[in-house]
């Protein structure tokens, strides 16, 4: 287990200046993600143009894992269409958790800075809850979502 | 670096830690230093050995056979209780009721005492210090009753408000549930004052002892509270065994809160007559090995003595706070005048989780996240804090090491 494959610098970099970050209003969706055993929450705004993400934003607190995680999102999905925004979190999930991941690194851009967590069980959980939470926002739930 | 302090307790550490097989090892290649002990602690080969011994030559079911492993294990089992009973300074082995934990201590007691007799308009009353433990049994029997839970607040140091509880307290009051150190702070409550004045208006009170027995002796009746939980696990001994020390008086008022074998002394399909204390608070094959370990982690303790333990980690808890206050955007959580060897803190603009993360690859294990204690989490306005908890056989080096650990914190995400 190496330090440097979790806080690469990328991470640390978006968890130091994180894009996209405050309020979108008015939002035509949001919602809440709260990760209990560590206490991120984060909340996730975006406005849509048909089936497409036109804008999007974040607010909230956590570990670098998971602003950095946020921040990264915000800008892999931007323009994305539904069906392209499934496809990418099918592929940063299979990233975070699967060693035997056949996963593109190249089609995921800087989102491939995020493969180390998957050496650190304890993490995962961090960098996956915005992810959860764009897909409880693109379905409109409006309970919160955890991570536990 | 400043120079190590000398010890004035005469602890033999290095001779200590040998008898802690678990420490002797590397973590990601560093040596490692484990400051997760109010978390749980670890064990001596004493207790270790106690265990395996059990298994190897004396295992047999309790109270039921004639033969002699039967026999053998009940005289261990037994043999447990009185060891629990001595060091805690109770009356009678009658008091000494065994447990999975504080957790099950805590929930027996809300459960047998207050779930019969309480009503709308009652009150329990408790701290903001309080873990998990001793607030949910409570609202759940609240819930059950329609009775009301009553919080004591705390200031910014973490100290109780002795003038609000006494402002709290009344004739409405049916249980005083008091941490007697706190888990996520180190706090040492000072229970005797609290203890004087519910007595005074009647108020039965339980401490949740889980994070206070291990760090300094426990006298149950010189504190005069009715009942005392603790859990075996963070003393030395085995996972899955606690204590429930009540007084006799009360718990022979007290219904069974679980039915089942060795609670029952004859049973018909019209009438089951129970056992006596302690028996009728134990249901089913009691945790016997938990028992006998817990009793070699307590003979343990004593061979070193809890005053010398208490004195010395008092001294560790002082050089730590010392050391952490001179690591640049460190703020310490919880600054009680008395404090147990447990130091809370954050770092600026570092999450709890990623200084976890990060200290660990240098070796060294803390707890970081909310300690079961959400409420004193939300007191103090932070998500989480970073928590070293230091046990007798950790040393000044390792804080040092901690120390250095947090300064390559900083260098990683600053």
């Amino acid at each position: 287990m190496d330090l440097k494959d979790l806080y690469r610098d990328v991470i640390v970099d978006h968890n130091r200046h994180p894009r996209n970050f405050g309020k979108l209003e008015p939002a035509d969706v949001h919602a809440q993600g709260h990760n209990p055993l560590c206490g991120d929450r984060l909340t996730l705004y975006a406005n849509l143009d048909g089936d497409r993400i036109s804008d999007i934003k974040f607010e909230g607190s956590g570990c670098a894992i998971s602003v950095s995680s946020a921040s990264l999102l915000t800008e892999a999905v931007k323009g994305k269409t539904r069906a392209e925004v499934q496809q990418l979190f099918e592929d940063v999930h299979a990233l975070l958790t699967r060693h035997d991941a056949n996963v593109d690194l190249a089609k995921l851009g800087k989102l491939a800075a995020l493969s180390g967590v998957r050496e650190f069980p304890a993490r995962v959980k961090c960098a996956s809850l915005c992810w959860h939470t764009l897909n409880a926002a693109l379905e409109s739930k409006s309970e919160p979502v955890t991570t536990e | 670096m400043s120079a190590l302090p000398t010890s004035r307790t005469q602890l033999d550490v290095a001779a200590i830690r040998r008898d802690f097989p678990i420490l002797s090892q590397t973590v990601n290649g560093k040596p490692l230093v484990y400051l997760d002990n109010a978390a749980s602690s670890q064990r001596p080969r004493a207790v270790i050995d106690a265990i395996s011994h059990y298994y190897e030559f004396d295992h047999a079911n309790v109270h039921r056979g004639v033969h002699a492993l039967s026999q053998r294990a009940t005289d261990a089992y037994e043999g447990a209780r009185e060891v629990v009973r001595r060091f805690i300074r109770a009356r009678d082995t009658k008091e000494i009721i065994f447990t999975r934990g504080t957790t099950e201590s805590v929930n027996l007691v809300a459960q047998s005492l207050l779930r019969p007799t309480l009503q709308p308009g009652d009150e329990i009353l408790i701290s903001a210090l309080e873990h998990h433990a001793n607030i949910v049994p409570w609202q759940l029997v609240c819930e059950q009753t329609g009775a009301t839970l009553k919080v004591i607040p705390i200031d910014q140091r973490g100290v109780v408000d002795f003038a609000a509880f006494e402002r709290l307290i009344g004739p409405q009051t049916k249980l005083l549930a008091l941490a007697h150190v706190s888990n996520a702070l180190g706090t040492v409550v000072p229970v005797a004052d609290f203890i004087a004045v519910a007595k005074r208006h009647g108020v039965p009170v339980l401490l949740d002892g889980a994070q206070a027995i291990p760090h300094a002796a426990v006298d149950v009746q010189a504190l005069g509270c009715d009942f005392y939980c603790f859990s075996g696990h963070k003393m030395l001994g085995p996972t899955g065994i606690g204590v429930l020390y009540g007084r006799r008086e009360l718990l022979e008022r007290m219904p069974p809160w679980q039915g089942g074998g060795d609670m029952i002394l004859s049973v018909t399909f019209e009438k089951t007559e129970f056992n006596q204390l302690p028996w009728k608070f134990e249901a089913g094959t009691p945790h016997i090995s938990g028992a006998v370990g817990l009793a070699a982690a307590i003979r343990y303790l004593e061979g070193i003595g809890m005053d010398r333990i208490a004195a010395y980690e008092q001294e560790l808890l002082a050089y730590a706070t010392e050391r952490l206050s001179t690591v640049p955007g460190l703020r310490v959580i919880g600054t009680a005048p008395e404090k147990a060897s447990v130091i809370s803190f954050v770092l600026d603009n570092i999450h709890p989780h990623d200084i976890g993360t990060i200290v660990d690859s240098e070796g060294v294990a803390i707890r970081t996240g909310h300690h079961c204690a959400m409420p004193v989490m939300d007191f103090f306005a932070v998500p989480a804090t970073a928590r070293a908890s230091l046990a007798f056989y950790n040393t000044f080096e390792e804080i040092d090491r901690l120390v250095a650990a947090l300064e390559h914190t900083q260098r990683v995400l600053g």
